[in-house]
């Protein structure tokens, strides 16, 4: 007899690797132990998980490697509280439980053709960092592919490890920069909303990803909105905070839309759309 | 629709005897100045004239429920690995509600849209569901109270939904209708006799209950209401100036289903629980880096009242998530009324 599904039973899985990005974010690459279910495994680019270890508890982060990679699913925690504070202890060949794939995912069929332009400010890069790598691994299917990366100082910059190849590649452009200047630092120095503004992308058949800390959200927005990016052309995801991830415990609404299900990708307009409650 | 069917005040706890030897029968008995449902013993006093303090959301929802066990060691063969089990079980105990009133069966109407969604469904919620009937007590007039609303709802004191059986109380006992093939089920006991002499004084108490509550107030206009007066901080500060965020009105709601997720660990093993929680609760929304979407009491209530009588119908095709039951008015410690602040946003929208 096979039980109904049970949408808050984890799957088990390994601990493979992890990293040490910077002081307080620590990457995890995890695979299922049921080899069958890891293959059968589907997700899109944006979709998150619950990452739960057992004893400690659940939280959500997204799913930071691409469907096109599935030697693991990576998931990258910034310590902020109990849960992760407890995440970061965890080592290889540690078990976690993994409730994915949740949520909604970034349109990328729809930007398909389309220039795009990311803006990611610390762990906001997570996201963005799931659509980068697919769309370098489907590189022919979108057009110009431009990358703003900031952290506070070059010690904050998760992901380290790849910088160098995002930054040489020739099919992308990617700007880093940290908020003040940094011995050995041979990148951009400036806030992000204002290193934006001087690279000027245009909006013309151009999408913008961006994630990042509410206050550079805000000024990444306003930002945009100055190069002449329309509300739709401008494609964000939010951080509610989530229990169920599954529409049911009620915890994440903006009104009658559910971050957990509806979201948590949004593009501007439809933001603009919904009670005034980020 | 099936017979109506008599039981005589007398021989209900003959009826309440055989429905405890097959499942949990919960009836609503005094306790500690209020009134909660219990698992029914012979010789308990069940109070019927008077709608329950709590209502029965327990009985398919509890206030703490394990999701799953796990159980943590070492794999024998090589014990540097860890090695984690995880064991769930939705079985749920087959349970009647007894003696509830009709608002409070009706709150899982609201959390049938929820739980038993398309994408992912609730296997705990649908097993005690499943599991559970509702024999409902029609409210008589004398039952009905002033802070009792739940013909503004779509609801009545004779309402059968959400429950299986409805009895209502007439001269010496009670009548018994069948609401559902489970609740026609029950009804097949030797303690309950035909009751079509007793159909019209049935009708009668029912209308006179209805006819207590009196005319209500047009609130279909609350969606729209509620959403227009979103941005008005000024309103919303006095709608709950007087509230302390003590979260009573959600605990004791028949229609509120939020829950938390939390672990409890006991040495290699343990259990992963959810537990009631509450939107009138500052922690409730507040996020990791210290910024909360909803920081504060005012922000909290027009949640609250946004849920039930706007977002939520915007999502069922207009049902209201609130039975009307006026449980939420009754037990604020500082006389928060819902229906005010509804009619209050519908007078503002009207300018
Ligand atoms: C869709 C989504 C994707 C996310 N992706 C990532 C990611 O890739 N990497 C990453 O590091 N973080 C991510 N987060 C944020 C992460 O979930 C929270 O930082 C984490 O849950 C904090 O948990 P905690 O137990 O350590 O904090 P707690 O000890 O519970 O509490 C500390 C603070 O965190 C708040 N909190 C608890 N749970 C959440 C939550 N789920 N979201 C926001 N705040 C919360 C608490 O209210 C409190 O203010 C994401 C959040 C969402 C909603
Ligand atoms: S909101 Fe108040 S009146 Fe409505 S169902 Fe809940 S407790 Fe009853
Ligand atoms: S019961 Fe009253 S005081 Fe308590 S949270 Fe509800 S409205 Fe506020
Ligand atoms: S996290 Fe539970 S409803 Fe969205």
């Amino acid at each position: 007899m096979t039980d109904p599904f049970n949408p808050y039973l984890p799957e088990v899985a390994t601990i493979l690797e992890t990293v040490q990005e910077t002081h307080n974010i620590k990457t995890f690459r995890v695979r299922f132990d049921d080899e069958a279910k890891m293959a059968a495994f589907k997700f899109e680019p944006g979709q998150v998980g619950q990452l739960s270890a057992p004893g400690i508890g659940e939280s959500t982060f997204v799913i930071n490697s691409p469907p096109t990679r599935m030697d693991y699913l990576q998931f990258s925690v910034m310590r902020a509280g109990e849960v992760t504070t407890m995440l970061h202890g965890l080592n290889a060949g540690d078990k976690v439980g993994v409730r994915a794939p949740l949520g909604n995912c970034f349109p990328y069929e729809a930007m398909k053709g389309k220039n795009i332009v990311f803006v990611g400010g610390g762990i906001g890069m997570a996201p963005l960092r799931t659509l980068f790598l697919y769309m370098l691994d489907n590189r022919a299917d979108y057009g110009d592919i431009t990358l703003l990366y900031g952290a506070r100082s070059p010690a904050d910059m998760a992901f380290s490890a790849e910088l160098p190849e995002w930054t040489s590649r020739a099919d992308v452009n990617t700007t880093l920069t940290i908020d003040r200047e940094a011995d050995g630092w041979a990148h951009k120095v400036g806030l992000i909303p204002n290193v934006l503004l001087e690279l000027a992308p245009k909006p013309e058949n151009t999408v913008a990803v961006t994630c990042g800390p509410p206050i550079m959200i805000k000024f990444t927005l306003e930002a945009l909105k100055k190069l002449g990016f329309e509300d739709d052309q401008i494609v964000t995801t939010l951080e509610k905070r989530m229990k169920c991830g599954i529409g049911i415990c009620g915890r994440c609404n903006i009104g009658s839309s559910y971050v957990c299900v509806d979201g948590p990708v949004y593009t501007y307009a439809q933001l603009k759309a919904l009670p005034n409650e980020l | 629709m099936a017979a109506v069917k008599y039981i005589a005040s007398d021989k209900l706890p003959d009826w309440l005897k055989s429905l405890a030897a097959k499942s949990r029968v919960l009836v609503p008995v005094a306790e500690g100045g209020g009134v909660v449902f219990r698992p029914y013993a012979p010789g308990c006093r069940p109070v019927f004239d008077s709608d329950a303090t709590a209502p029965p959301k327990g009985a398919v929802f509890p206030a703490c429920q394990e999701l799953f066990r796990y159980e943590q060691g070492k794999d024998p063969e090589d014990p540097g690995k860890p090695t984690l089990k995880l064991i769930a079980s939705t079985e749920a105990e087959p349970t009647v509600v007894f003696g509830a009133k009709p608002c409070g069966a009706r709150g899982f109407l609201i959390f049938d849209r929820v739980y038993i969604g398309k994408k992912f469904p609730d296997p705990y919620y649908i097993a005690a569901r499943e599991a559970t009937v509702f024999v409902t007590m029609a409210c008589a007039a004398a039952n009905v109270e002033n802070t009792c609303f739940c013909h503004w709802v779509g609801s009545g004191p004779a309402d059968g939904s959400g429950s299986d059986v409805l009895l209502t109380p007439v001269a010496g006992g009670y009548t018994a209708e069948a609401v559902t093939d489970k609740g026609a089920a029950l009804l097949e006991d030797p303690a309950l006799a035909d009751g079509a002499a007793k159909a019209d004084e049935a009708a009668a108490v029912k209308a006179a209950a209805r006819e207590v509550l009196g005319e209500a107030p047009d609130i279909a206009a609350s969606p729209a209401a509620l959403l227009a007066a979103f941005d008005d901080a000024d309103f919303w500060r006095d709608q709950s100036d007087k509230c302390v965020s003590c979260g009573a009105c959600t605990y004791l709601c028949p229609t509120c289903y939020c829950f938390t997720i939390t672990d409890e660990p006991k040495g290699m093993s343990g259990r992963r629980m959810r537990s009631w929680d509450a939107c009138m609760h500052f922690q409730f929304t507040l996020e990791a880096s210290g910024h909360n979407p909803r920081p504060t009491k005012a922000h909290r209530l027009k949640n609250r009242v946004g849920h039930k009588f706007s977002y939520y119908p915007t999502l069922h095709d207009g049902l209201v998530a609130c039975c009307g039951c006026g449980r939420c008015i009754k037990s604020c410690p500082v006389s928060v009324d819902i229906r005010e602040i509804v009619q209050n946003a519908v007078a503002r929208a009207k300018g």
